[in-house]
């Protein structure tokens, strides 16, 4: 399956929470407002400028996704649909999840006994079935847009370009942290709309592995050097021990040095 | 300068006591009403003191243990027998209270051991988590012998002897890996950190500092040894490791100034920020006084001298590791963070139960290494020890 997408067009966006309301109900959640995403939280609709522009906040769905990578024990997956999905089987809760992302994302069930990272989907049991997520659907006006990732840049080029003017000439997500799923349209700066941008156009990941991917070579080499280190310094101590031993038993020969060393 | 007298040996007895009694309540609690109830932690700010002081803090003063034992054992310098094997046993507790640390601070705590069949070499917790269980069994054996000795089990005395070489060079891989990777687990946060503390040589900077950190923890409990056992110290050897303590803070000052500036986020040290002070605060007690104070041979060559510095390089360092793990996450107001008292509680009584378990081990098996060297000098010494 090609990787879906939503595209959300801020422009569009008449704040009628509609898209929060359906996702509560796609997924089981409580029927109540929030301004902030949480554990029960999955998307939520956000005011900006004395609620002149409104923008919703969800899992961006990253094409290389930072929680992927960082969970230990792979409890993150980047599924075929696009969605990343978490497994609570494997989690052991250590919340570097949370941690790493950058769009700061993953929210925890702090109350719980058993606490679960939890985020949106991307309504991932509905897409593979062949529909489309329960924001799409219920949004009026189409500010947010689901389908492929590649056709829904393509919509995103049009808008800008059919529109002068009406929009910053920029997709947010394209290549944001090596792109996401999710991406944005906006006529207010996007730091505005409370998106972090200062993230590295290269996937967030790679930050990690250039190091990570060092170890073999790194203890491979450190343990021949230590190893290496350690012969010699032995030796050095038993040639000192055995000369010793020699001006004990003959101190003439002490002075000339005969050469004659334990061997190995 | 006289060693301080910090009050009675029963009084600190007491405080520990004390101490590990709030931290048992503490995770009764921790355990019964769950993270959200007992902490400080929030979606933004799923990270505090356990991750600051327990873990990055707890594997740091264990930095001695593999410097120590490269030192006698790879560099055959035999004069710094004397403090391995108490030095490799506060690594060890190190490591103890790190996994305990862990066991408070993780959300699914009975999951701990996916990580062992659970595989993602793409994560530095994944490397973290096996440097952990790596290097703890790695100094439980470098440890054994002290154990094996008083149960005078001598056929795996033998063993583990025979094991020894491969052992301090596999300790010191790991370790080396270990303290970097704490480091390197910063790495994916680039927009969340201030610039302060985010930098993509913070593995290296982790390094050099556990140095410092672990051959001062090294002294310092020397000095809580001496005075809790009523042993002589070994003054010239810890004057040694002082004057390696101060060129490794040079090095790490030089490391760290260079590298802000490479990024130029020296300017944010002196812009009167809250980040500024701490980092002022960090880089001053801990750093560039203690290497004024080491470089001086009368600071070098006394017990007080030694004590304070190595007190001030501690200090220092956990302020390093809470800063990196802390501070520069916090944003005013809308982000920032203090410790609930169950979390303070349960570090300080995990730091008290790893000085009581040290004593205790210390009572009951030759952490010293007296009964091996020096036989007949023995009963006198135990003799203090018991009082």
């Amino acid at each position: 399956m090609k990787h879906k997408g939503l595209l959300i067009d801020v422009t569009k966006c008449i704040g009628c929470r509609a898209c929060a309301v359906a996702c509560a109900e796609a997924n089981n959640l409580p029927q109540e407002e929030s301004l902030q995403l949480s554990a029960t939280h999955y998307t939520v609709v956000q005011g900006i400028n004395n609620d002149q522009t409104f923008v919703r906040r969800l899992c961006m769905h990253c094409n290389q996704p930072t929680c992927v990578s960082a969970c230990l024990v792979g409890a993150f997956t980047k599924m075929d649909t696009g969605a990343v999905l978490y497994d609570e089987n494997k989690c052991i809760g250590c919340r570097y999840c949370m941690q790493a992302c950058p769009f700061e994302v993953p929210r925890y069930e702090w109350g719980s006994l058993a606490p679960r990272v939890q985020k949106c989907r991307m309504c991932y049991e509905r897409v593979e079935a062949g529909g489309q997520t329960a924001c799409a659907d219920a949004c009026p006006t189409g500010a947010t847009a689901f389908g492929d990732r590649d056709e829904l840049i393509k919509e995103a080029r049009k808008r800008i370009d059919e529109n002068p003017g009406q929009y910053i000439d920029h997709i947010y997500g394209l290549t944001e942290a090596g792109g996401t799923s999710v991406m944005y349209l906006s006529n207010v700066p996007f730091g505005d709309l409370g998106l972090p941008t200062n993230l590295p156009a290269e996937p967030i990941p790679d930050l990690s592995w250039r190091v990570l991917s060092q170890i073999p070579k790194y203890t491979v080499t450190a343990g021949v050097v230590l190893f290496g280190i350690h012969w010699i310094t032995s030796r050095r101590a038993e040639v000192a021990r055995f000369e010793a031993e020699e001006r004990k038993r003959s101190p003439e020969r002490n002075t000339t040095h005969t050469g004659e060393r334990p061997r190995r | 300068m006289k060693l301080p007298r910090l009050a009675t040996l029963s009084f600190w007895k007491c405080v520990a006591a004390v101490l590990i009694l709030i931290g048992v309540v503490a995770a009764v609690e921790r355990y019964s009403m769950g993270l959200g109830a007992t902490t400080h932690l929030v979606d933004t700010f799923p990270w505090g003191i356990w991750i600051g002081i327990d873990i990055l803090v707890g594997v740091g003063i264990a930095a001695g243990g593999f410097t120590i034992a490269a030192t006698v054992y790879i560099f055959n310098l035999e004069r710094f027998r004397p403090i391995l094997r108490p030095t490799i046993l506060t690594a060890f507790l190190g490591y103890v209270l790190v996994i305990c640390g862990l066991m408070a601070d993780l959300g699914r705590p009975w999951a701990i051991w996916h990580a062992m069949i659970m595989w993602n070499p793409h994560s530095v917790m994944f490397e973290v988590a096996w440097c952990v269980m790596l290097y703890t069994t790695v100094l439980a054996l470098e440890f054994s012998p002290v154990v094996l000795e008083r149960f005078k089990l001598h056929r795996a005395l033998k063993a583990v002897k025979a094991a020894t070489i491969p052992l301090v060079i596999l300790g010191v891989v790991l370790s080396t890996l270990h303290q970097s990777s704490l480091g390197s687990l910063f790495l994916i946060i680039p927009s969340r950190m201030h610039p302060l503390w985010y930098s993509n040589i913070i593995p290296f900077l982790f390094i050099i500092s556990c140095v410092a950190a672990g051959l001062s923890m090294t002294i310092f409990e020397s000095f809580l040894s001496s005075r809790a056992f009523g042993r002589e110290i070994e003054l010239p050897l810890l004057t040694d490791l002082a004057r390696v303590v101060a060129v490794v803070l040079a090095l790490f000052f030089t490391v760290r100034i260079q590298d802000l500036i490479n990024r130029d986020a020296l300017k944010y040290a002196f812009d009167g920020s809250y980040q500024s002070w701490m980092f002022l605060l960090e880089i001053t007690l801990g750093v560039i006084v203690p290497f004024f104070l080491l470089i001086i041979r009368k600071v070098r060559t006394s017990k007080a001298g030694l004590f304070y510095s190595s007190t001030l390089v501690l200090l220092g360092f956990v302020a390093h590791r809470v800063n990196t793990a802390v501070t520069s996450m916090e944003r005013w107001p809308d982000r920032t963070y203090f410790p609930s008292w169950q979390e303070l509680g349960i570090t300080m009584g995990l730091a008290a139960a790893g000085f009581a378990a040290f004593a205790l081990i210390a009572r009951y098996f030759d952490v010293f290494g007296e009964k091996t060297h020096n036989e007949e000098q023995h009963a006198p010494l135990r003799a203090v020890a018991m009082k």
